[in-house]
């Protein structure tokens, strides 16, 4: 387990419950751990778990009803809403299962995305995008639209527009769940890079156990608690 | 910086069938709405400018129109000898006594009748009215039955064209001119000797009295003695008034008709562009989700979303006054209920209808995607993106 004080995640006796009708389900109950700086952690854990909502909450997607969330050092529960969106474009890159591009965008408008909430230039983000396209191998299909592209290339587009704006987190939900073993191999490999050289801070849930072996620390979740497995 | 435009407007593209219906529906709104516009400015511009502002009516102070009005001789010689009067060349008294009747004449290709103005004037008449102009044949002889029709008469009704003779009064009149008033109310009307028609119609009397003045800011001194006179019973009124008000009462039912008219047609158009907006909310739930999670905030996906409907009012708009402009073809007549008389007028496309139909266009389209709108900014992020 980390250290706190180098944790850019600290989580303390954090609840999250969801209301279904009458009844409320607790889905995540007094967990409390760290996730180091540059980590590259899997959660893991079979349905209903809550490792996706743990995930949403690190996100700043979603709000915790008790504990202490911390990313970077803010209490990102105290967030208005507005403070978390201005947050999250900062902080958090997201990575989807099922890749979650706009249809109507380009390859090179969808990683531009996240840019527009930046003051930079035209110029300046042309330059990023076409930069991050040319990491994930795309540089050839930057005016293709989604449907124009394979599963992975799909899957290597988000991850430009995950870390095009420079995030300290990346969250990808199961991002091999909707791959062929090939393109799986591949975004695995972009993820990994993108943890060793670019010291991002990656945090995937994933169901595959293969796909949890590229990260350094594997945790489970069962019935809303943790396990510590490495 | 708020979404892209191009996602927008890509959206809109991507859906071009449900795009062009909706604001399809809008255009056939704002097509109404104008065409009542045009139609009410197209009256008004017709009875506005039949006026000259140099030009003095002077009819019976209770009548309302000049077919309501009667001025005797005496009072006709007292209004004729007031200071303000212009002259002509040869020192003519530029005033015209005036007698106007109604007649039924029939239509052409029709066995339908409808009311025609005919005007006795002056031999100054037609100098009190520099906008007609005699376009086929030649000006009456004064003493003689003949008569000159204006062009909308002539063309629609048996009887009036050139040559051709109209039977009233008792007598026959043979049609040796028409003319052309320039769009005005004048076109509608058919002209004789004042003197000829008051002999055939039995009147001693005459309806109105026309004067040009020979300086037009002394109006009020003009009209202070003229209705200050205890041996008149008369009113003044400048021209352009006296046709501006004949023009209120049908100005009026046709703008309020209008406006109901697309007031209810509008409803439908709204709850078609809600519909269409709700349906596009709904196929881009995982879309929004994404945009949030992004970091762009409510107020983004909310101005994205009223930005799509209003183009979708903005598109309607512009189809609609597109369709409305060819409206400008068409002349249509009918029956002036303060003259009681057939009045053909087109329809006037200006800047202001256009001002005010796009707007009408973009209200719709802002309040149809309204309630998208807001339903689209208020999306929980984590259901949102569960929506695969």
């Amino acid at each position: 387990m980390g250290n706190s004080s180098e944790a850019i995640v600290h989580i303390k006796h954090l609840t999250k419950s969801y209301r279904r009708g009458e009844q409320t389900v607790p889905v995540l109950t007094d967990i409390t751990f760290d996730i180091p700086t540059g980590e590259f952690i899997a959660l893991m854990g079979p349905s209903g778990s809550g490792k996706s909502t743990l995930l949403n909450l690190i996100a700043g997607i979603d709000k915790p009803d008790s504990g202490i969330l911390k990313v970077g050092g803010t209490d990102i529960a105290l967030l208005s809403e507005g403070e978390l969106a201005d947050w999250r474009a900062a902080n958090i890159g997201f990575i989807f299962q099922f890749y979650n591009l706009m249809p109507v965008l380009t390859a090179f408008e969808n990683v531009e995305l996240p840019l527009l909430l930046t003051p930079l230039s035209f110029k300046e983000r042309q330059e990023r995008v076409e930069l991050a396209l040319v990491m994930v191998g795309l540089s050839d299909r930057m005016e293709h639209y989604p449907s124009e592209l394979s599963g992975g290339q799909q899957q290597r587009v988000a991850i430009a527009r995950a870390f095009i704006s420079d995030p300290v987190i990346l969250v990808a939900d199961e991002p091999t769940g909707d791959l062929d073993r090939t393109s799986a191999e591949e975004i695995l490999a972009i993820l990994d890079r993108l943890n060793k050289e670019m010291e991002k801070t990656i945090i995937m849930v994933t169901h595959d156990p293969h796909a949890a072996k590229t990260a350094h620390l594997i945790r489970h979740l069962e019935k809303g608690e943790l396990d510590v497995e490495n | 910086m708020a979404i892209p435009f191009s996602y927008i407007i890509r959206n809109l593209i991507t859906r071009k069938l449900t795009t062009l219906l909706t604001a399809g529906g809008m255009a056939l709104v704002v097509f109404v709405f104008a065409t009542v516009l045009m139609l009410e400015e197209g009256l008004r511009k017709t009875l506005v400018e039949t006026g000259s502002p140099d030009n003095v009516v002077v009819t019976r102070r209770s009548a309302e129109t000049e077919i309501q009005s009667v001025i005797n001789r005496d009072q006709a010689a007292i209004v004729e000898s007031q200071p303000e009067v212009a002259y002509g060349i040869n020192n003519v008294r530029l005033t015209s006594k005036e007698s106007v009747v109604l007649i039924s004449l029939i239509r052409r290709g029709s066995d339908k009748s409808s009311n025609v103005l005919i005007r006795g004037v002056g031999k100054t008449g037609i100098l009190l009215r520099p906008q007609v102009k005699i376009v086929s044949g030649r000006m009456l002889k004064p003493g003689l039955s003949e008569i000159i029709a204006g062009k909308s008469i002539a063309d629609r009704y048996n009887g009036a064209g050139i040559g051709e003779k109209l039977y009233f009064g008792k007598r026959e009149w043979t049609v040796v001119g028409i003319f052309d008033a320039g769009n005005t109310g004048f076109d509608s009307e058919i002209w004789g000797d004042v003197d000829q028609l008051m002999q055939a119609f039995r009147r001693p009397v005459y309806s109105s009295i026309i004067l040009k003045m020979n300086d037009p800011t002394k109006f009020q001194a003009l009209k202070a003695r003229i209705e200050g006179d205890p041996r008149l019973t008369l009113g003044a009124k400048k021209e352009s008034i006296f046709y501006a008000e004949q023009s209120q009462v049908l100005s009026n039912f046709i703008r309020y008709l209008g406006v109901a008219l697309s007031g209810f047609f509008s409803v439908g158009a709204i709850i078609g562009a809600m519909i269409t907006m709700y349906a596009s909310v709904a196929n881009r739930i995982m879309e929004i989700g994404t945009l949030r999670a992004l970091g762009f905030r409510r107020n983004n996906i909310l101005s994205a979303f009223l930005t799509e409907s209003l183009i979708l009012g903005a598109v309607g708009g512009v189809i609609g006054l597109v369709l409305a402009s060819f409206m400008q073809f068409f002349t249509i007549s009918t029956m002036n209920w303060q003259s009681f008389s057939e009045l053909a007028f087109g329809f006037t496309l200006n800047s202001s209808i256009i001002i005010k139909s796009f707007v009408f266009a973009l209200i719709m389209g802002l309040i149809g995607g309204f309630l998208p709108a807001v339903k689209a900014a208020h999306l929980s992020i984590v259901d949102s993106l569960r929506a695969v």
